[in-house]
Formats: structure tokens, C-alpha cells, sequence
């Protein structure tokens, strides 16, 4: 038995509300930020404290962004990061989980050749081919769309990784029982297959949504049109640095709505989001 | 109605919008004006394709000038470009490199026979985008200049003259101290360093900022912006910054901030701003001219341009280019122009225009609303106020940022920065030379 | 591991992989390959002009400072963000675990900063290091610091390493947490009973079994600072000032997109992937199960 020392355990409660206060810190500020109006905002020092504009900078945000700047509708924004956080999770997924059947459950000549594709994929992130791919997209006429937000980004090496080992780890007989009651591969794969994943995808699903919410380069490259900024990018566009000065407390507003979905996406799946995390890297 | 009905109606509305469709050309413009400036934009469409019904122009706002320049490249690359383009100054020797992608304004306007007189327009503005015979390559659009702006309210506090914002350098550096011994957190900033306090200063004392007249000679050309003038005033800057008279707070728009919330008494940056300065400021502000230095002969000369110009990019379909003169013209009347001039603090870029804005008294009613157009024309320009004309120069004033970043923080003394300065911009300029011979 | 149980069909497998090769092929090979041609070539910003120069981009990288100081800037904000996000992270880690009580309420509250987006993390964390209106910056100012990052490099590489170490500490705890709970209980118990304080029991025994996790972390932190930092740099400090934190992913996009230099931007594409190989190699070889086919 460890002994205990009070002493010691007093001293990791401090050290641990000290270090979540500091990890609130940050989102704190924000949220305060975004209930000001901008001369409060501008005021040295800013208050601690919540003010009386939540609802009025959150509507117009919603409704008009930083009018100073590129006045683009947040609301419309964050329809663009859900669509995109939606099409990237659940296409990588279905793509993923497809490629992975097929690799493992069949023989067929090129499987190795497509195996180490898909591998060497995984060396190959988007800032690392920055330009051409940006060039490929424009070719394809996919600039401004949602096609060009998430078709390019779909292709996930990690996920048909993880499918791939759990697929390994699915006992034989199961596959046999399939066989001998005459079901077909594609019967196998809906009726035992993918129920039995149904936690790992709930785990991507909660890795990748966040993953699409929170794309930053490729959107900034593909997109100009206003109307289909993503949140996170909107952001930064809104610090234009423009013949303005910064509407903060709309910034942070729009801050803090770009972190709310993906936060509730991880409180609300805790469990699944953890799993997710650690399988992917195995 | 019933589905058979729903069908047949919406064949007819199809070929009635097919019909229509095909008389009007569309025009796409693509362009980098946010926010208040946009809506003027659009306004300006809507009124042209109100006033006649072959072309039609399409106003996209297509992200910040280097974001639509990058757009527009791939668009081209990809066979289908913009027919006009907005291109911020610093693209321009990479636009006019361009053979073949870009159709030159005086040969469209030619062509095309649409009245066009280069004359009419402020020598300050063309001198800058026409080549060496003096033809206009791009069409004049939204132009300004650098001014010096001054919180009144924060003059007086210091007992200085508030309606006498400093005219030389000198006096700017004894206005800063007295402000600073008033307690103002903030004496003097600057907006777009590189702009203002070397390639327009250049310009406004008479100085070169780059060999073969600031690279409109040829590609040959080679920088020498760390002439004596030069080097004396970023020293003379560095020395403000460390008695903290000087508060360098970002290479772009960044100071403007500081000096709308007060915190700074006086900025130089561009006259564009004024419209914004002017619903923000919760105090009076005053705008002069540049300063200069009386020591310095010859200066002040004249002022050069910043803004953006439009280009024209070669086209499948020839029709389109009739309706962009036409549409040039339009933009070139001086109503439309006073207009923009009015709303946003960009110059009025025809002398007609210009002369409507004083007819109407515009200048008495704005105090110092004509401040940058006096620059732009003290004194007919001369080789090394013509403007500049340099590849790869979006790269060059990052270095020239970095480098005056690094006087800034203490690192590095005004000559050595301005040497390296121009060593790093000559190898860009090197390479430009070699992918455009 | 093979499958015994295999099905065979002629043209079922290669529709189930042809999406994703597909997309692969398209979006990731093909412009590889044309980063590839494009870095052995000089051209103008339109492509109107061409001209092959072999290694000459290559060559003028390795001779540009700026290029060279980028990977240097790289190095040491790597180091930076993997060394105090490890450090910070295995302490909260270690605590949270020995705690009796309130465990999972730590657990929750320092996990969710996962979902924040990287570009919003430096948002945030410059709203609160502005020098003119940023509350930490006030505080530091009323001690008679000098702040303001627009000026002091080390600033401006400060400010972005607060924002990746805040970025990833949830990242990093929840590894250690699985880790540390995964080391046995009998293992640091007789250690106890052997008379071992806290501290002994932890650099002695928890610590080596950590080892795994902790070199798995590294590799992972430092191939988050080398490309998902890109946003926290754009959002914040654009690589100024004078280059303290132009990171070499950053340096890539400003030379592609904002400066048109396809030739250079796309000679340090390549190195770039080079350099990601010799990671994921590292990776897999030290850290992972060997990968069997």
C-alpha cells in the first residue's frame, strides 16, 4: 500500500486546478471579450467580467461578421465548417473502411502495390503540396466549393490504418460462418463487418470532425468567395489589418463560436473521442 | 399546377434566361475591395450595366490583393481568366512581364476606338503604369498617397499648434518630444513601413531607389536605397525608438489601429484611411503632407502612388474587351470619379475630376481632404519620382521589412539593415531577370 | 498477420479501394510529382516563360540565409513546443493520476482544448498579448516589461509557443494518462514497501516505463510544430518579425502564394517531404509495431 502523505496530495490539487485554470484562461478572456462592447474591449485594462452585450455582438456576428471588414455572415460560416467537418468525417470513414475491407479480406493482385500507396500518403500533408495541389484543384474547377474543401482531404491513411488492424483482430470463424452460409463479401461486410466497428467509427468520427472543423490552410487556399469562408478562417480574415481597427469583441465572439461545436463534439463523446485518439496512433 | 404544368413552365422560364442570357457579355471583375469599399464597388457595376444593355459587368470580391492575384494566375493557367483584374502596385512588373496573359489598356482603349486621352489623367498616376514610350498599361483605379496624420486633441494637451501638423522631419522629432513629456504613451508611429519611409521618401526627396530610373529602364535593374538620404533617415527613426519617440507596431495597416484608439498622436500611412479614421476618431485629427528634410535638396518633390490599378487579361472571346472600354470610360467620368473619390479618400485620378471636387467646395468642407493630390503633383516627376517598376517586389518589401524590423529591436544599425537589405532584394531581383528574359 | 479466410472476387476489391486510391492518385501523387518538375524549373508567375535549371533552386535555398535561418527557426520552436508541452503535460498527468478525488473532473477539463482549432489558439492567446490592449500584456507592462512582439523577436516566438504547448497539452496528458495508467500497480507499490519516497519511485520506475510513450510523443509534437502550426503562425505573426517565426512551412506558402515563386516554393516542397519521410520513418521503426505485410 503507498502511503499517503497529505501534504503531497494538497499540493497536486493546487498544481491541477492551477494548470486548468490556466487552460481555461485563454477561452476565458475570450468569452468575456465577446460580452463587451468595443470601447470596453479597447479600454486598458480590459474588465474580468462578463458584460451586458453577449447577445447583441453574437446576433450581429451571426448576421453580418465584422461589418468593417469582410462583412461575411458568421452564420453562413458556420454552415461551411459543418458541412466540411461533416463531409471530411463521415467520407473519410466510408472510404476508409471500404479500402480497408477490401485489403484485408481479399487477395488480388496490386493489393501491396495499393497498400503501400495508401502508406506513403501518410508523408505526404497538404503543406507539403501546398501549390500544386491548389493548382490541381483550380484545374478540376473546384476553387469556391464545397467539393474543393473536402474531396482533396479525404484520403486518410490513418483511418484505413486503424480499420485495417481491427479488421486483423476479428476472429476467423466469423468470415467461415459467412462463407459457408453462402453470404457474399458485401453481405459479411454489412452484417458483421460494420456492426462490429461501430465503436472505432464513433471514435474517427469524433477525431475527424474536429479534424474538418478545424482546417485552416486548405480552406484559406481555395477559398475567396465570402460565402464560403469556414469559421476558423473567417477569423482570421476578420483581423484583416485592414484601414480599420479590429472589432475585438466580435473576433472573440466569433471565437468562441468557432470552438463550441467541436468542444461539445468532445465533451458529449469524452469516451469515444479518447479511444480515438489512442487507437489512431497505435 | 400540375407536374406536367411545373415542366413545361420551367422549360419556358429556361429558355426565356437562355434567351436573355446570350445578349448580355459578362464581364467578371475580381477584385480586392472589403467591406464599405465593395458596396461601392457594386454600386459602380450596377449603375454601368443600368446604362446600356450589351455587357454586363460581375463584381467578385475575391480575398486581398495577393489572394486574387493568386486566383487570377491559376484562373489563367487554367484558360479562364478574369476579364479585368484589380492588382495592387506591387504586382505590377509582374503583371507587365506577362506577355501574352495581359491585354495592355492604351491598345484596348485603341481597338476598341474609345476616347482616350492619357493626359487627362494625374501624371502621378500614369507615370507609374505606362511603359517607357508612355503608354498606360492598366487603368488607373484606386490610387492614394502617404499623408501624415495628427491628433489634434493630443497637440493641444502638448501646447503645440494643432493646426500645424509638423512639415519636416525635425519639427516632427521636437513635436514628439513634446508629447512624449505630456504623458502620451505613443509620440509618432508608422503605417507600411517599407511604403512610406523608404520608397515613397525616396521619391519625395528626389533620391534613386533603384538603378535604370527605379527599374523602368529594363530588368537590369538593381536597388540603391541605401543611399546617404536614406540611411540618415532610418537612423534618424532608430534614435526615436529608443528615446521611445518612435512605436513600430507592424508592417501594414496594424498602426492605424493605434492611432484611431488615441494611443498615438501621430502616423504616416496612406490617405486611403482617412474615411475609416474619420468614423472611428473620437477626437479631431488634422492630416498633412510627408515630412521632409529642408536640409535635403530638391525635396519635397513629389509623392508616389500606392493602391491599385486594372488590368486586363486576354480573353477567348473578343467581345468582352468592347465592353470593358466602354465600362473604362465609364469609370473615368469625373462624376463616377468624384463619387469614389467622396466615399473612400482614394485621389480623383482625372484632372476633370478633380477640378469638379473644387468646384464643389469638397476641399473647404474637408480640412485636408486634398492634401494627397497636392503631393502627387508639387512638381512634375522626375526619373527617381516616377514610381517603381521591380520584379519579384512583393518578396523585396518583406525583406525590407525584416530588415528594418531588425533596426527597430536594437540589432542592427541603419546602414548595415539597408545594405542587407538591398543585397537579399538584388538576388530576387536577379532571379526575376533570369525567369523573364 | 494474414488472413486465413479470404474471398475472392475479380472486380469487388478494386471498387472498394478505387475511392480511395482514386483521391490519393489525384490529390496527393500527382501534384508530389508536379512540386517535383516545378522545383527543377525557373518561371514566371503566368508559366508564360520556362526555363529547366536543373538543381539551381536547390542550390540558391541552400545559400539563402533567410532559407537556412528557417531551419534553424524550425529547430528550436520544435524543441520549444515538444520539450515544455512534454514536460507541463506529464506533470498534470502524474498528479491527475494519483489524485483520489475530482480525477475525472481534471480529466474533463483539461482535455477538451483539443477541439480548439490552432489558428483560434493564437487568436486567443494574442488577444491576450496584444501590446496595446492584452490583458497578460498589461500585467507584464505594470512590472516594467518591455512587451511588444512586434518588435522583440523572442516575443513573437514566445507568443506562438504558448499557443502550440496550450494547443496540444490535452493531446499529450491524455497519452501519459494511458500510460501511466497502464504501468502496474505492484510494480510502484513494491517499491513503496522497499522504502522509495514519491520522487525515487517515479524517476526510477515510472519514468523508464513511460519511456515508449514518451519518445512516441516527441516524434508526434515535433511533426505537429514542424506543419500543423501553420495556422497558429498565420493567424498571428505571419513569421515576423524578421523572420523569428517563419517556420519552414510558412516560408513555403509566402514564397508560393504571396511572392509567386513556383520554382523555390516548390524545391522546398520537396525537401519538406524528405524531411516528413525521415519523421514517419523514425516513427514507425522506433515506435510502432513493425508494419507487417
Amino acid at each position: 500500500m503507498i502511503e499517503r502523505r497529505p501534504v503531497l496530495d494538497v499540493l497536486r490539487h493546487v498544481v491541477l486546478i492551477v494548470g486548468a485554470a490556466l487552460v481555461m484562461l485563454p477561452v476565458y478572456v475570450a468569452f468575456v471579450a465577446s460580452t463587451l462592447s468595443l470601447d470596453q474591449v479597447m479600454s486598458v485594462p480590459m474588465q474580468l467580467w462578463p458584460g451586458h452585450h453577449l447577445l447583441e455582438n453574437y446576433a450581429a456576428v451571426l448576421a453580418h461578421g465584422s461589418a468593417r471588414f469582410s462583412g461575411a455572415p458568421v452564420g453562413r460560416m458556420m454552415l461551411n465548417s459543418l458541412v466540411t467537418a461533416l463531409a471530411i468525417a463521415i467520407g473519410k470513414i466510408a472510404i476508409s473502411i471500404i479500402s480497408a475491407f477490401a485489403i484485408v479480406y481479399f487477395r488480388f493482385p496490386l493489393r501491396r502495390t495499393f497498400f503501400w500507396m495508401i502508406f506513403v500518403s501518410l508523408m505526404l500533408p497538404v503543406e507539403v503540396r501546398i501549390i500544386p495541389t491548389f493548382k490541381v484543384v483550380s484545374d478540376l474547377g473546384m476553387l469556391d466549393s464545397y467539393a474543393g474543401l473536402t474531396i482533396p482531404l479525404i484520403a486518410s491513411a490513418t483511418a484505413t490504418f486503424l480499420f485495417r488492424q481491427f479488421f486483423l483482430t476479428i476472429p476467423d470463424e466469423l468470415a467461415e460462418a459467412a462463407r459457408i452460409d453462402g453470404a457474399g463479401p458485401l453481405r459479411f461486410f454489412k452484417d458483421v463487418v460494420l456492426p462490429l466497428s461501430r465503436t472505432n467509427i464513433a471514435a474517427l468520427f469524433v477525431i475527424l470532425f474536429i479534424y474538418g472543423w478545424n482546417q485552416y490552410l486548405w480552406p484559406l487556399l481555395i477559398t475567396t468567395q465570402e460565402s464560403m469562408y469556414t469559421t476558423v478562417i473567417g477569423i482570421k480574415r476578420m483581423m484583416a489589418g485592414g484601414d480599420a481597427a479590429t472589432e475585438w469583441n466580435l473576433v472573440m465572439a466569433t471565437a468562441i463560436l468557432a470552438m463550441l461545436p467541436p468542444a461539445l463534439v468532445v465533451v458529449l463523446m469524452q469516451k469515444w473521442f479518447v479511444k480515438g485518439l489512442v487507437e489512431t496512433e497505435k | 399546377m400540375s407536374k406536367k404544368g411545373m415542366t413545361i413552365a420551367l422549360l419556358a422560364a429556361g429558355m426565356l434566361a437562355a434567351g436573355s442570357a446570350q445578349a448580355v457579355t459578362e464581364i467578371q471583375w475580381w477584385h480586392s475591395m472589403g467591406g464599405a469599399l465593395g458596396d461601392k464597388v457594386n454600386e459602380i457595376a450596377q449603375k454601368f450595366n443600368a446604362s446600356q444593355s450589351e455587357y454586363k459587368v460581375v463584381p467578385v470580391y475575391k480575398g486581398q490583393y495577393d489572394e486574387s492575384m493568386t486566383a487570377a494566375i491559376a484562373a489563367y493557367r487554367a484558360g479562364n481568366p478574369p476579364g479585368i483584374l484589380q492588382v495592387f502596385e506591387v504586382g505590377t512588373a509582374t503583371m507587365m512581364a506577362a506577355h501574352g496573359a495581359i491585354m495592355p489598356v492604351y491598345k484596348l482603349m485603341a481597338e476598341q476606338h474609345e476616347k482616350f486621352n492619357p493626359k487627362d489623367y494625374l501624371p502621378a498616376v500614369t507615370s507609374y503604369f505606362s511603359d517607357t514610350h508612355g503608354n498606360l498599361l492598366s487603368m488607373p483605379f484606386n490610387s492614394s498617397t502617404q499623408v501624415l496624420y495628427i491628433n489634434k486633441d493630443a497637440f493641444e494637451k502638448a501646447g503645440l499648434n494643432p493646426n500645424q501638423p509638423p512639415k519636416t522631419w525635425p519639427e516632427l522629432v521636437k513635436d514628439a518630444e513634446k508629447l512624449k513629456a505630456a504623458g502620451v504613451p505613443c509620440a509618432f508611429t508608422t503605417g507600411w513601413q517599407s511604403w512610406v519611409q523608404l520608397e515613397s521618401f525616396s521619391a519625395w526627396h528626389n533620391v534613386p531607389f533603384a538603378t535604370l530610373q527605379n527599374g523602368f529602364g529594363g530588368l537590369g535593374t538593381r536597388l540603391e536605397f541605401n543611399g546617404p538620404v536614406q540611411v540618415m533617415h532610418i537612423q534618424n527613426l532608430a534614435n526615436m525608438a529608443k528615446k521611445g519617440l518612435f512605436t513600430y507596431a507592424g508592417r501594414k495597416d496594424e498602426p492605424t489601429g493605434k492611432f484611431q484608439s488615441g494611443e498615438c498622436a501621430m502616423e504616416t500611412t496612406s490617405s486611403g484611411s482617412y474615411a475609416n479614421i474619420k468614423a472611428t476618431a473620437k477626437f479631431a485629427f488634422a492630416v498633412g503632407p510627408l515630412p521632409y528634410y529642408p536640409s535635403v535638396k530638391g525635396a519635397p518633390q513629389n509623392t508616389i502612388i500606392g493602391g491599385a490599378t486594372l488590368w486586363v487579361m486576354t480573353q477567348k472571346n473578343p467581345d468582352v474587351y468592347k465592353g470593358i472600354a466602354k465600362f473604362f470610360t465609364f469609370l473615368s467620368s469625373p462624376e463616377i470619379q468624384l463619387d469614389w473619390h467622396k466615399s473612400t479618400g482614394y485621389v480623383p485620378i482625372t484632372l476633370a475630376a478633380y477640378e469638379l471636387a473644387k468646384k464643389e467646395g469638397l476641399y473647404q468642407e474637408r480640412a485636408g481632404f486634398d492634401t494627397a493630390i497636392k503631393e502627387l503633383t508639387n512638381k512634375p516627376p522626375t526619373p527617381n519620382s516616377r514610381g517603381l517598376r521591380l520584379g519579384n517586389f512583393v518578396q523585396i518589401r518583406n525583406v525590407i521589412d525584416e530588415e528594418l524590423e531588425s533596426v527597430w529591436s536594437g540589432q542592427k544599425t541603419a546602414k548595415q539593415a539597408l545594405d542587407e537589405a538591398v543585397k537579399r532584394g538584388n538576388e530576387l531581383l536577379v532571379r526575376f531577370q533570369k525567369a523573364n528574359e | 498477420m494474414e488472413k486465413r479466410v479470404q474471398f475472392s472476387s475479380r472486380w469487388l476489391p478494386y471498387v472498394l479501394v478505387a475511392p480511395q486510391i482514386a483521391v490519393t492518385l489525384v490529390f496527393f501523387f500527382w501534384p508530389a510529382l508536379q512540386a517535383l518538375y516545378w522545383s527543377v524549373l525557373l518561371q514566371d508567375a503566368f508559366a508564360s516563360k520556362t526555363h529547366f535549371v536543373w538543381f539551381d533552386n536547390f542550390k540558391a535555398l541552400f545559400q539563402d540565409s533567410v532559407y537556412i535561418s528557417s531551419f534553424k527557426v524550425t529547430a528550436l520552436f520544435s524543441a520549444l513546443v515538444a520539450l515544455s508541452g512534454l514536460a507541463i503535460s506529464l506533470l498534470l498527468a502524474v498528479f491527475a493520476d494519483r489524485v483520489l478525488r475530482g480525477a475525472r473532473a481534471y480529466k474533463a477539463l483539461l482535455v477538451w482544448p483539443y477541439a480548439v482549432a490552432p489558428a483560434v489558439a493564437g487568436v486567443l492567446w494574442m488577444f491576450l498579448l496584444s501590446p496595446s490592449i492584452g490583458v497578460i500584456a498589461y500585467a507584464l507592462r505594470s512590472h516594467g516589461v518591455d512587451w511588444n512582439y512586434y518588435v522583440h523577436s523572442g516575443q513573437a516566438l514566445l507568443l506562438v509557443v504558448v499557443a502550440a504547448v496550450w494547443n496540444q497539452i490535452s493531446y499529450n496528458f491524455l497519452f501519459f494518462l494511458a500510460g501511466l495508467q497502464a504501468i502496474p500497480a505492484s510494480l510502484v507499490e513494491a517499491a513503496a514497501i522497499d522504502g522509495a519516497g514519491p520522487f525515487k519511485r517515479f524517476w526510477t520506475i515510472v519514468f523508464p516505463l513511460l519511456s515508449p510513450t514518451t519518445f512516441f510523443l516527441l516524434v508526434v509534437n515535433v511533426v505537429y510544430a514542424f506543419f500543423n502550426t501553420f495556422a497558429i503562425i498565420d493567424s498571428t505573426t505571419q513569421g515576423g518579425p524578421a523572420q523569428a517565426t517563419q517556420i519552414l512551412v510558412y516560408k513555403v506558402y509566402q514564397d508560393g502564394v504571396q511572392a509567386f515563386d513556383l520554382g523555390g516554393s516548390s524545391a522546398q516542397s520537396v525537401i519538406l517531404i524528405l524531411i516528413v519521410i525521415a519523421l514517419t520513418v523514425l516513427q514507425f521503426r522506433y515506435v510502432e509495431r513493425k508494419v507487417q505485410y
